[in-house]
């Protein structure tokens, strides 16, 4: 028996010494940088503690009452946003995510749905709500068409990676029977690609809802319109009622959606 | 999967009768629902407006070029600024993350009855709220500029990592943790031999794609005012200068094209 103690130390994370030096130097020059270029008032920040608690005891008690006309229209009208703009735009993501996917389109066509894909990705829904705001004017019509446009971005591309994941030989076997390519889609490729497809549809349908609060406040309609409307008059009591209710709502979709896939699988 | 006997020939169909009948049920209310939440939707609409929005979009995109390209060089600022909101957002969002996920998480969490309900309360409140409005509310707050963007983005991720980090704490295998119980570790020990190790990969793709999205958040909390490109956007379209909005348009079509690039490799690196 030897009595020199062995000690076991835990394996360092990156295992080139250089490299990890070199990161850690990369880091802290990035956050140095950061700190000196960014202006940070702190003399304002001093002054807005006082006023942001004003601010935040200005949302209470959260009154439900004085425009509940109001919020139950927005809600609504958030809702009927919401099915319609996931419908739609679930409608349009089929043919791109099936142009996405790898190994059932051209060249040609892949590249002109990934293209699609990433240029309605790259722009958030407020953005895009600004544009057709001005082009198609205020109301739920243009927060519609922005929440459809900017689901293809998000369901086009998962949908495609789990195209491009399905087991060959099953849609092989569909194709050995001659069918058309219509056919092969529909008996070969969808099956496989059922499942997934309703759980990208409940949860970009519970995304959207929460979505549909921001458009508003760009003059997209629904209930954003109404925590702008109630912002733009003071009155913070029922802007705290609408943020509730938001939260609410959307726990409730989150709960649902997600039992819903679980069931589903 | 039935086959169907005609008088002299059999058919197959995928479904049986009952099954066509009830597919055929789901679409007529799915169409019933959608058409009455449409007709809702278009009665609010003027519609004169929206048959004349492709003049509207041809007249803007003809202001909008040619980008004024000289505009690009006062971007650059703005664009940093861009990047460190989300960046230092998501740093401190998953820093924040990280505690709450354990708290909630059904096998790490103390107390059951009330410390869990709490937790999930904060990232599902969190996860409910776009950090447009959270930068709305800390605008007013911490006063307009970077900062307020920098802790929206926070405040948002931490619902997002939040909730992915503790499925991913739920999943462990009990196993390895077991086994460093009975060398006697203690529960500092067991967190940081047999926890972390687990969700370290789950913790760093999480971080990264919420950093990912992050970039995209941190363009549009400037139009409320709290700092990055946004704010650049908003003024420019306040002034109708629609030549250079396409170039702002365009630099951020590259900075998220350029993001989704480094957080691809990223993932390929560490996977």
């Amino acid at each position: 028996m030897n009595d020199k103690k062995v000690i076991w130390k835990r394996k360092p994370l990156i295992k080139n010494r250089l490299l990890r030096i070199g990161l850690i130097l990369i880091i802290s020059t990035y956050l140095l940088s950061v700190f000196l270029t960014t202006e940070i008032d702190w003399q304002r920040i001093l002054e807005g503690i006082p006023r942001g608690k004003n601010f935040i005891f200005a949302f209470f008690p959260p009154d439900f009452i004085t425009r509940s006309d109001e919020i139950l229209a927005g809600i609504f009208e958030s809702l009927w946003m919401t099915i319609v703009a996931t419908i739609v735009g679930i409608l349009i993501s089929i043919p791109v995510s099936l142009g996405a996917a790898k190994n059932i389109a051209p060249k040609f066509v892949y590249f002109l749905s990934r293209g699609v894909i990433t240029l309605s990705r790259s722009f958030q829904e407020v953005l895009l709500a600004i544009f057709f705001v001005k082009l198609m004017g205020f109301g739920p019509f243009a927060g519609m068409v922005t929440l459809s446009l900017s689901t293809i971005g998000f369901f086009a591309k998962l949908l495609s990676e789990d195209i491009e994941d399905i087991n060959k030989s099953q849609a092989e076997a569909i194709k050995s029977t001659g069918s058309s390519w219509f056919q092969w889609v529909n008996y070969g490729v969808q099956p496989q690609v059922m499942p997934r497809f309703i759980g990208l549809s409940l949860y970009r349908l519970d995304i959207n809802f929460r979505e549909s609060a921001v458009i508003g406040i760009v003059g997209g309609g629904g209930i954003g319109s109404t925590l702008n409307t109630a912002f733009d008059r003071y009155e913070f009591e029922t802007a705290a009622a609408v943020l509730i209710v938001i939260i609410s709502i959307v726990m409730i979709v989150e709960y649902t959606s997600s039992h819903l896939r679980k069931l589903i699988k | 999967m039935p086959i169907i006997k005609q008088k002299d020939y059999k058919t197959w169909k995928k479904f049986d009768r009952k099954r066509d009948l009830q597919n055929w049920l789901c679409w007529f209310l799915g169409t019933l629902i959608f058409s009455f939440c449409f007709g809702l939707i278009s009665s609010k609409t003027i519609w004169f407006y929206v048959f004349d929005s492709h003049n509207e979009a041809l007249d803007l995109l003809g202001r909008m070029f040619p980008p004024e390209t000289n505009y690009f060089f006062t971007l650059i600022k703005p664009i940093w600024d861009t990047l460190n909101i989300a960046t230092i957002g998501t740093t401190i969002g998953t820093l924040i993350a990280i505690p709450l996920a354990f708290l909630s998480a059904n096998n790490t969490t103390p107390s059951k009855k009330f410390l869990r309900p709490l937790a999930l309360f904060c990232i599902v409140s969190s996860r409910s709220i776009n950090s447009v409005i959270w930068a709305l509310l800390l605008v007013a707050v911490v006063g307009p500029g970077v900062l307020a963007g920098i802790i929206a983005i926070g405040l948002r991720s931490i619902g997002f990592c939040g909730k992915l980090l503790y499925e991913a704490i739920e999943e462990i295998d009990e196993n390895q943790i077991e086994a460093i119980e009975a060398t006697g570790a203690n529960k500092a020990q067991i967190m940081t031999f047999g926890i972390v190790p687990q969700i370290l990969p789950a913790f760093t793709s999480i971080s990264i794609y919420r950093w990912d999205i992050n970039i995209r958040e941190a363009t549009v909390v400037g139009l409320v005012g709290a700092g990055g490109i946004g704010i650049e956007l908003d003024a420019q379209i306040g002034d109708l200068a629609w030549a250079k909005v396409s170039v702002i348009l365009l630099a951020i079509v590259v900075a998220v094209v350029f993001s989704e690039w480094i957080t691809a490799k990223i993932r390929k690196a560490i996977i």
